[in-house]
């Protein structure tokens, strides 16, 4: 009998943790990546990852706590039920992660050592120096490599994936494989699966500049969208309120250093042109901390992000008029700085050429991370309250204990199923956890949460569904032989587009790329308004057009960097229009999406999944349904995070306790 | 939106809006002779070499005026973290991301020189295959070996400089510098040579990582048997090139006597009692 196998997009957290736990249940792991794993963009995350543990739960907190921070942070935008389940298994994936050999931090007596993060009163984020994800991501690369060299698992390393291969039928679609292009050699060719777990990450190419790493384009999203997969929440991204803005990309400057004490500021006085240190400490603007007293500078990343923004471009407050303000850690330790921030103190010093621990940095928001993606779905776990709860406040028992299954069910075959068969999404490609906004330390559990935990769902859809009776490897070749013929053309089209003639903006990808990140970004990222959208959207579609005469400098046949990424611009533009789309038609102000012209929240319109299908050859081949949202634990509260200035709130009545606990 | 800039203390404070010009050593394929071409790059406050590439990318006309291809290289996350935009740059290795154009080349009309890395085989242009670096970590064993990744609770308690120590090494992030500088470290094409071949700095610092966990030091005998015979490290000349170019600070001759010290302790051990 054929091996079963199961292939996975992806080797950052979330597809080597997949790759892990598929592997250990038996079946053949065809891992795919367009880098060596290790280069995954899971290695920039910084601050840490969230968890409840010992040391919160005596002072008050729980899994339950974490679960109810994650939902309020999200805006309540998230289906609560695979969140629940996420919180509650997160302490697991500390522990594993300790025993893997992650260097966590540590206290004197040798226990992890936990830090402060957004959207918490409580120490509940456990890190690696400032760099946790680059250690994360390491401790699963390891595991991974053992598991290579003992066979289970299979690297197709510099591969890149093209489309999935899906049966015909339109209502019971499944997906057998995929195509790939080897990177170096351009061969093109197809991979049989049993199931395909997509895990590519996030979209912040679309932007142009943003903090993600330069494979992250959303192409391998954007062609399973258009190949059937439902996209939802697309018009979720997360700008995250400090990164040092550069000519390549702008740097994360994590919010571990918020964590750690940092504080955000302007001088009182506009256009004032002191140095920082000269600046006396009743003439700063600690604007954070007057507005928002309990939370301070770790209110959740949207509102920093807006608050600076505002700040900087309505008032014209950034230091030395310039859209900037201060992240002071210079009232620290030094020394204490470099221990628990070096990493990244150290990116600030490299490529600024200040250090920071002595001198205010200078930071604005930039685009970070999609909470939207793929649409995927779940089957309930256990726990059925007889209506949804209030707010719950620490040291409040909680409603539900933390044992698996609670939230989602173990091992059912649908968990993060996209509504194609066997095709999964895993990590910042789903849609799954984060709402309408991601509370910092948040995306690394749910990278390696997907994997471990829905790893299990994998291997039972294999093992126990469909591929049991009608596996990929007895498919006709004449499915794979199609799908790869159809890449062929698509590459050779581009590929005929080569000529000797003079170089034309107009057609020119790396313009089309350029001109989409500077559109998009001014129209669908911190203050959005119908106007503005739907103006992008048709800038997107002049694009597309210009798109369609795409003309490549490059003809090799060996190493074509530049098919590669004309092609991805192409999928980027179809991606583009669904985020734009998405967020004209959501006619309100959510976590992340803040509409100018409909600046409140609206629940009883909008308390629902946008959900996205690819409907090509139609007037708009984007048609868009609104799901509900699954709320049955906890009732959705304005979100406030206490903030005093009430003309401005978006609620007056302050729903959080207002004084630090922890 | 309008970014502020900042600008480093630069020994020579660099002329803005000038250009400068890209030297680059390209190649189309294995096997293929090699040419240089140049380029001539606006600067933008903030350049690095990424976004000069970037613009040589979009904009890909000798300085003669001759229409040629983009440029081809390896990069990730711009950020130094991830290893893969190594190159040589003005004769010396380092990530690309992090040369920043207003200290490599302050003036205009400066050259900067961008060459692949030499001690891996080319692909193409600036991009080399690294292959090699990634399976000597497979030959170290450079994993903890676990119980498999069910829930089993907690791993091995340690203290804060224990934690500290394997952290510093683990920071490695298999970018190749230290191979590049290492004189004894040699190219080979011919993957049936890399077990013989010296191994070099970095999978020796990651065999001293997993030797210091508490479960990672049950595969020490392993990793040391590794690190024994040809190829291991005697072949380690003592250059010390390898520590000086580290981007990471990683205290790699301290990691390579630590090797060096367990593997004549290792060899003594089992000549006497035969394990």
């Amino acid at each position: 009998m054929a091996d079963k196998r199961v292939i996975i997009v992806g080797g950052g957290l979330a597809g080597l943790a997949a790759a892990i736990r598929i592997a250990e249940a038996g079946l053949a792991v065809d891992l795919f990546s367009m880098v060596p794993v290790k280069r995954s963009h899971s290695v920039c995350a910084q601050g840490g990852i969230n968890a409840c543990n010992e040391v919160a739960r005596q002072q008050g907190y729980s899994e339950y706590q974490h679960f109810d921070e994650t939902l309020y942070g999200g805006d309540y935008l998230a289906d609560q039920a695979p969140v629940l389940e996420m919180t509650n298994f997160a302490p697991k994936v500390i522990d594993l992660l300790d025993r893997m050999g992650v260097p966590f931090n540590r206290t004197a007596e040798g226990f992890r050592d936990l830090r402060l993060f957004g959207g918490s009163l409580f120490k509940r984020t456990h890190f690696s120096g400032a760099t946790t994800g680059q250690q994360l991501l390491y401790a699963l690369d390891e595991q991974v490599r053992k598991l290579a060299v003992q066979g289970k698992i299979n690297k197709y390393e510099f591969w890149e994936f093209l489309w999935p291969i899906c049966t015909e039928d339109t209502d019971d679609k499944r997906c057998i494989g995929i195509t790939a292009q080897d990177m170096r050699t351009m061969q093109i060719r197809s991979f049989r699966g049993d199931a395909v777990v997509m895990a590519t990450g996030g979209c912040g190419l679309v932007f142009g500049k943003s903090t993600n790493s330069i494979i992250c384009t959303g192409g391998a999203a954007s062609r399973c969208y258009q190949a059937g997969a439902w996209y939802a929440n697309p018009e979720m991204i997360q700008v995250h309120p400090t990164a040092i803005p550069g000519a390549d990309k702008c740097r994360l400057m994590s919010e571990s250093a918020r964590g750690e004490g940092g504080r955000v500021w302007v001088p009182r006085k506009k256009g004032d042109a002191r140095q920082a240190r000269d600046i006396p400490e009743n003439e700063r603007w600690y604007f954070l901390e007057e507005k928002y007293p309990g939370y301070g500078n770790l209110v959740p990343r949207d509102i920093a992000t807006r608050e600076i923004f505002d700040l900087c471009v309505n008032q014209d407050m950034g230091v030395d008029g310039q859209n900037q303000v201060y992240l002071d850690l210079t009232h620290m330790d030094p020394g204490y700085l470099t221990r628990k921030l070096g990493g990244i103190l150290e990116i600030y010093e490299k490529f600024v050429g200040v250090d920071p621990r002595f001198e205010p940095m200078k930071i604005f928001p930039a685009v970070h991370y999609s909470m939207g993606g793929m649409w995927t779905q779940y089957t309930p776990g256990s726990y059925e309250p007889s209506s949804p709860h209030g707010m719950h406040n620490p040291f409040d028992t909680s409603p539900v204990d933390s044992d698996i299954g609670k939230g989602m069910a173990l091992g059912a075959p649908n968990n993060m199923q996209t509504n194609i068969k066997g095709l999964y999404a895993f990590g910042e490609v789903n849609f799954a956890y984060h709402g309408a906004t991601r509370l910092g330390a948040n995306a690394l559990l749910s990278c390696i949460f997907d994997g471990l935990y829905n790893g299990v769902s994998v291997a039972n859809y294999v093992n126990d569904c469909e591929p049991s009776k009608n596996p990929a490897a007895q498919f006709d070749q004449n499915i794979y032989d199609a799908a790869v013929k159809q890449e062929q053309a698509k590459a050779q089209k581009l590929l005929n587009s080569v000529s000797d003639g003079p170089a034309d903006d107009a057609t020119n990808p790396y313009k089309i790329g350029y001109e989409l990140g500077v559109e998009i970004t001014s129209a669908s990222t911190v203050v959005k308004t119908g106007k503005g959208l739907s103006a992008c959207l048709d800038k997107i579609h002049a694009l597309n057009d210009r798109y369609q005469n795409v003309r490549l400098g490059d003809a090799a046949s060996w190493t074509n960097q530049t098919l590669s990424y004309t092609r991805a611009i192409g999928d980027m533009l179809v991606l583009a229009e669904v985020i734009v789309k998405g967020g004209i038609l959501r006619e309100e102000s959510r976590g992340s999406h803040y509409r100018l012209d409909f600046p409140d929240r609206n629940d009883e319109k909008f308390l629902k999944t946008t959900v996205v299908s690819y409907q090509p050859g139609s007037d708009d081949p984007h048609q868009v349904t609104f799901r509900d949202v699954d709320t049955r634990f906890v009732k959705p509260r304005p979100r406030t995070y206490g903030k005093t200035d009430t003309k401005n709130a978006e609620s007056t009545k302050s729903d959080q306790p207002e004084t630090a606990t922890a | 939106m309008a970014h502020a800039s900042t600008i480093k203390n630069f020994k020579n404070t660099p002329k803005p809006d000038r250009t400068v010009q890209f030297r680059i050593k390209r190649c189309d394929g294995p096997g293929q002779p090699s040419r240089y071409e140049s380029f001539n790059v606006p600067i933008e406050s903030g350049s690095n070499v990424i976004s000069c590439l970037q613009y040589i990318a979009a904009n890909p006309i000798t300085v003669t005026g001759q229409k040629t291809t983009p440029v081809v290289w390896d990069a990730g996350c711009l950020e130094e973290i991830c290893g893969a935009c190594t190159m040589v740059i003005n004769g010396k290795v380092r990530q690309s991301c992090s040369c920043l154009i207003d200290e490599y080349a302050p003036h205009e009309g400066d050259v900067i020189t961008l060459e692949p890395m030499s001690k891996f085989p080319v692909v193409r242009d600036l991009w080399v295959d690294r292959q090699r670096l990634f399976e000597s970590l497979e030959k170290v064993s450079a994993w903890v070996p676990i119980d498999g990744s069910y829930d089993l609770g907690p791993g091995p308690q340690e203290t804060p400089q224990q934690s500290e120590m394997r952290y510093t090494l683990s920071t490695c992030m298999s970018c190749g510098c230290c191979l590049e500088a290492c004189p004894q470290y040699q190219k080979e094409d011919d993957a049936s040579s890399w077990d013989t071949s010296f191994i070099g700095a970095a999978p020796l610092s990651q065999a001293r990582l997993f030797n210091e966990h508490g479960t990672g030091r049950q595969l020490k005998g392993a990793r040391l048997d590794a690190l024994m015979g040809p190829g291991g490290i005697n072949d380690c000349g003592n250059a010390q090139n390898c520590v000086k170019v580290c981007p990471k600070e990683i205290p790699l001759t301290e990691s390579i006597a630590a090797v060096g010290r367990a593997v004549t302790i290792h060899s003594f051990t089992r000549f006497f009692t035969g394990k």
